[in-house]
């Protein structure tokens, strides 16, 4: 799902002025269309044009990619279904190595003639790119793997699931918040299937079936007598998963000050909480700044995972190739090399993990035909590993890429992004109820808020939608205008507890974005709740 | 498809046109071509050739509505999209805030289009790109850069007879240029409708001349101080206002622009009386749309005029429903500027910070529009009129609405690209005081 697609269909756009003439992607397909794949034999001998093609023309890799990704968007605004649309974008992106360099093209025009045409451009492009090469690209070895098959675990398949069943769920979210006490609700639902097949000149065709869901909303109070509003976001996170994830079950379920959801995601609870809590939050005491041990909840810490250790960790980061857009990695060759690099304390362990299941990064192979791994990227509190694809392995000494290839399309060229990069639980046992009884001043945090970080992943300040105040031991109440600010390395070094593994959830994103031209891929960071000492909280209030 | 003139467009909608059975139906096209090249540690990393045509109908049965795109062409794609749309407006529920299709209206030619930058070609870019990475060669620095240009067209027909048409061409270039030791870095950003204005050569060279006088920064006590922002820096920030500019979500009270106990903050001081800002289709050094996606005319609109609030984006429906006529959305925005230039606005300040670019702006509160984010590529402290050296970059939280009551100083005003969305500006370097700095960054 490509973010100007997104922002189109959702109207998160507009409001936005100069967004508005964002294009609309894809071609639509009748609500109720029957869920169905394009036969993969058809696809092989399409994918086999493009290679004999680009092999004639002199290429000496080829890697081709036929794409054919559906997208639907439910989305309800009150008491009102705002808008419904199905999309489908189906295409082709021929990948070559010629003269040592990379060339790239693509077509939507299925036809044999079309696709060689492409395959031709492609390695005249490469050819082109050669006089500006300093060093050709160097290929890590990959297997051919011939004909395999990968689909995400999914019991219910949410494109069969009929669009009134999903447009009055949340119209009854809406119901359930505004009975709260919530004067706005706007509620989403957005459904991908990448129907994706890979072919490389190594040997490999692979056919896989990518399914994701995002279920959310944002609920909205105002004080009309002093013009201050609140809003509360849904605790829900996107998930590698079909339908099941919206049929709750109890054992799923967290129960405290809020409740928390693992893998099924209760829709309806959870905006009756919010428009309960939104309430609170307006009449929530300010807080006062200073330095406060934070507990953060999976809801809320896998933001600061994924921009404080996900991208650091990039080695196309690393080596500078984001250097103008998305910044470079303070965590640079030396430090890996030095084996003894202090990233965190010695409970943080971060893994790389490309094979999770009801993650959003969870595939079979990646995008350059590698099958998908688990690795170490922080043993210890040490760095140890980066993430990389097949033109960066060498430089870090690996025999093979670890898999971290991805494009948003078939119609975008394929770079590194990140895997699904996880905390570790604590393997003493510890509940997130004993780990706040050791707090004297702190807070707990649940739910994603406002995020940035520098261009090294240094210095970074976070918000989140719930914050309670901790006093020796017990939550006391609830606080707005939170924000707190750290460096990585000292944020890390400061986690003094992470709780067991009966505590462990997914958080992510739908749209982490990188490159240019900019892409997303969806990806997810799993914890346990944890505790961060003496972090610096700052005050967001102002007046304009 | 290549890029339509407007009598193809035109005969290519009526064909579509011709197949709705439709209460209303609206046909639309757009479509682009071009291309890209990115580069970094001074070779080009990845390239590609762009190509898309999409054509999209709505329909409308009475109060409900389907949309339905798609990309191929031939008579039978064009029968099935219509059929699509129709089935989609059968399916959905009626939506109060359906406002009838507009009928036909004059538009003006934009002056967007100019041929020398539709005429581009792989070489060209290739070319420029290796104008910028010599001059990274010969400073000893390693350069990371990206070129894009596009040619594109849109069109609109509907049922009662509204026809608008549009092309234009863009092209924009962002610079990086670090050190090898990793101790200094600068940056620079172009973006033109016409390609003859397009120096990669000297824009290098100013990111080269950051990055080699940022090296060695030194920490300074975060804090309230008086900036500089040169431009980019100043749009990167100004652009979250501007998409804030909406009636609808003010006047429900959830915008920085709502008023406390209702309504919206039209005809107050919001700003410093040095602050005016507009939008102008026609203005020759940011041309831009003519028309908008609802079919109105877009026409010179006053946003902010010395200060005070002239205008919000009013939606036909939320006009309707405030009884007033209806703002569309602008196509460009533009700041008035002063006469200084910036090394004037630098002579000017006894103790300051020189802002070269800001990053990963993100909204902290929308009640006030308070913003986070970090000075980047190249920020230098001044004293007594003199950048005296550089310094460690600094996380800001501030909000552009604090900000432009605090005005100082506007430089004159210049085009400028913001670089999360490429969208080009004309903004005036700004001295701002008390500008809230809230702690130090170590990154480079």
């Amino acid at each position: 799902m490509k973010r100007r697609e997104f922002l189109h269909y959702t109207g998160l756009g507009l409001g936005a002025g100069l967004l508005s003439q964002i294009p609309i992607i894809g071609k639509a397909v009748p609500l109720e269309a029957p869920w169905y794949t394009i036969d993969v034999a058809k696809k092989k001998e399409l994918a086999d044009v493009a290679l004999n093609a680009a092999r004639s023309k002199g290429a000496t890799y080829t890697d081709v990619r036929i794409g054919r990704y559906l997208n639907q968007f439910v989305i309800t605004r009150e008491d009102k279904v705002e808008n419904v649309v199905n999309t489908e974008s189906y295409g082709i992106g021929i990948r070559v190595l010629a003269n040592g360099s990379w060339g790239f093209a693509s077509t939507d025009q299925m036809d044999k003639d079309s696709i060689a045409r492409a395959a031709a451009t492609a390695v005249a492009i490469a050819r082109e790119n050669a006089r500006l090469l300093t060093t050709p690209v160097q290929l890590a070895p990959q297997k051919g793997y011939g004909e395999v098959s990968w689909k995400t675990p999914i019991e219910k398949n949410a494109f069969d699931v009929p669009v009134k069943e999903k447009a009055d769920l949340l119209l009854s979210v809406s119901d359930a918040a505004m009975k709260g006490g919530a004067d706005y609700v706007g509620s989403f639902m957005f459904l991908v299937n990448e129907q994706k097949y890979f072919a490389s000149s190594d040997g490999s065709y692979i056919d896989q079936d990518v399914h994701r869901i995002w279920p959310t909303f944002q609920i909205t109070k105002i004080d009309k007598a002093t013009g201050k509003f609140e809003t509360r976001n849904a605790l829900s996170s996107p998930r590698g998963m079909g339908y099941e994830y919206l049929i709750p079950r109890e054992s799923d379920k967290i129960h405290g000050v809020t409740t928390l959801y693992r893998d099924r995601y209760d829709m309806l609870e959870d905006a009756r909480q919010a428009g309960t809590q939104v309430g609170e939050k307006l009449k929530a005491k300010s807080v006062e700044p200073g330095k406060y041990d934070l507990v953060l909840d999976p809801s809320h810490l896998w933001l600061t995972i994924h921009e404080s250790v996900g991208h650091p960790t990039e080695l196309d980061r690393v080596l500078g190739y984001e250097a103008n857009f998305a910044g470079t990695s303070f965590l640079t060759l030396d430090k890996w090399e030095s084996k003894k690099f202090q990233f965190g304390s010695p409970l943080v362990n971060i893994v790389a993990d490309k094979t999770q299941p009801g993650s959003l990064g969870a595939v079979g192979y990646d995008d350059e035909g590698v099958a998908t791994q688990k690795w170490d990227l922080i043993k210890n509190g040490v760095l140890v590993n980066y993430q990389a694809i097949r033109d960066q392995a060498h430089i870090i000494g690996l025999k093979q890429s670890q898999g971290c290839c991805y494009s948003q399309s078939w119609s975008d060229v394929q770079f590194q992004r990140m895997a699904n990069v996880s905390l570790q639980p604590g393997t003493a046992p510890l509940t997130p109820a004993e780990l706040i009884k050791n707090v004297e001043r702190g807070i707990f945090i649940a739910g994603d808020g406002s995020f940035s970080i520098d261009q090294q992943r240094y210095n970074f300040q976070f918000g989140g939608q719930l914050f309670y105040e901790i006093k020796n031991g017990q939550i006391v109440g609830m606080l707005k205008d939170v924000a707190y600010q750290s460096n990585t390395q000292e944020f890390w070094n400061s986690c003094k507890a992470i709780a067991d593994k009966r505590d462990y959830r997914l958080g992510g994103s739908f749209f982490d974005g990188k490159g240019q031209p900019s892409q997303v891929s969806a990806v997810s960071h799993g914890s346990a709740t944890a505790r961060f000492n003496g972090v610096n909280v700052i005050n967001t209030a102002r007046k304009i | 498809m290549a890029i339509l003139k407007k009598e193809e467009a035109k005969a290519l909608l009526q064909k579509v046109l011709a197949h709705s059975k439709a209460d209303e139906c609206e046909v639309s096209l757009r479509g682009e071509e071009g291309g890209n090249i990115r580069y970094a540690r001074n070779a080009i990393s990845t390239a590609g050739d762009i190509d898309n045509t999409t054509l999209s109908v709505t329909s409308y049965f009475g109060k409900r509505s389907g949309t339905a795109t798609i990309n191929e062409f031939n008579d039978a794609a064009l029968e099935r999209v219509v059929q699509r749309a129709e089935e989609l407006a059968r399916l959905a529920p009626e939506n109060p805030e359906y406002m009838p299709l507009r009928g036909p209206a004059d538009f003006k030619d934009s002056k967007t289009y100019v041929p020398a930058t539709a005429a581009i070609t792989p070489d060209t870019r290739a070319d420029a790109v290796a104008k910028s990475i010599q001059v990274a060669k010969e400073a000893q620095l390693e350069a990371a850069g990206f070129i894009e240009n596009t040619t594109s067209f849109s069109a609109i027909l509907n049922s009662k007879g509204l026809f608008a048409y549009d092309t234009d061409t863009n092209v924009v270039f962002t610079i990086t240029t670090r050190n090898s030791a990793g101790t200094g870095s600068g940056f620079a950003a172009r973006g033109y409708n016409d390609i003859s204005r397009l120096d990669t050569l000297s824009a290098t060279k100013i990111a080269a001349a950051k990055a080699n006088s940022s090296a060695g920064a030194k920490a300074i006590e975060p804090g309230k101080y008086t900036v500089i922002l040169e431009p980019v820096a100043a749009t990167y920030m100004l652009e979250n206002m501007f998409r804030g500019l909406d009636a609808r979500n003010a006047d429900e009270g959830r915008s920085f622009m709502s008023k406390p106990g209702g309504g919206n903050r039209i005809g107050e001081q919001l700003m410093d009386d040095k602050v005016t800002i507009y939008s102008d289709p026609f203005h020759p050094d940011l041309p831009a749309s003519t028309w908008n996606r609802d079919g109105f005319p877009l026409e010179k609109t006053a946003w902010i005029d010395k200060g005070v609030v002239k205008n919000l984006v009013y939606s036909q429906y939320w006009a309707k429903n405030k009884g007033v006529q209806p703002v569309p959305q602008p196509s460009n925005i533009i700041m008035e500027g002063g006469n200084a230039s910036l090394e004037e606005l630098i002579k000017s300040t006894e103790k300051g910070i020189l802002v070269s670019r800001l990053w990963y702006i993100r909204l902290v509160d929308a009640q006030t529009l308070l913003l986070t984010g970090l000075t980047r590529d190249g920020t230098f402290y001044i004293e007594n009129g003199e950048i005296k050296y550089p310094i460690k970059n600094l996380r800001f939280n501030e909000s552009p609405v604090i900000m432009l009551n605090n005005v100082e100083a506007l430089g004159k005003t210049e085009r400028s690209i913001s670089i999360e969305s490429y969208r080009s500006y004309l903004i005036p370097p700004m001295k701002i005081r008390d500008f809230t700095f809230t702690s130090l960054s170590d990154a480079i």
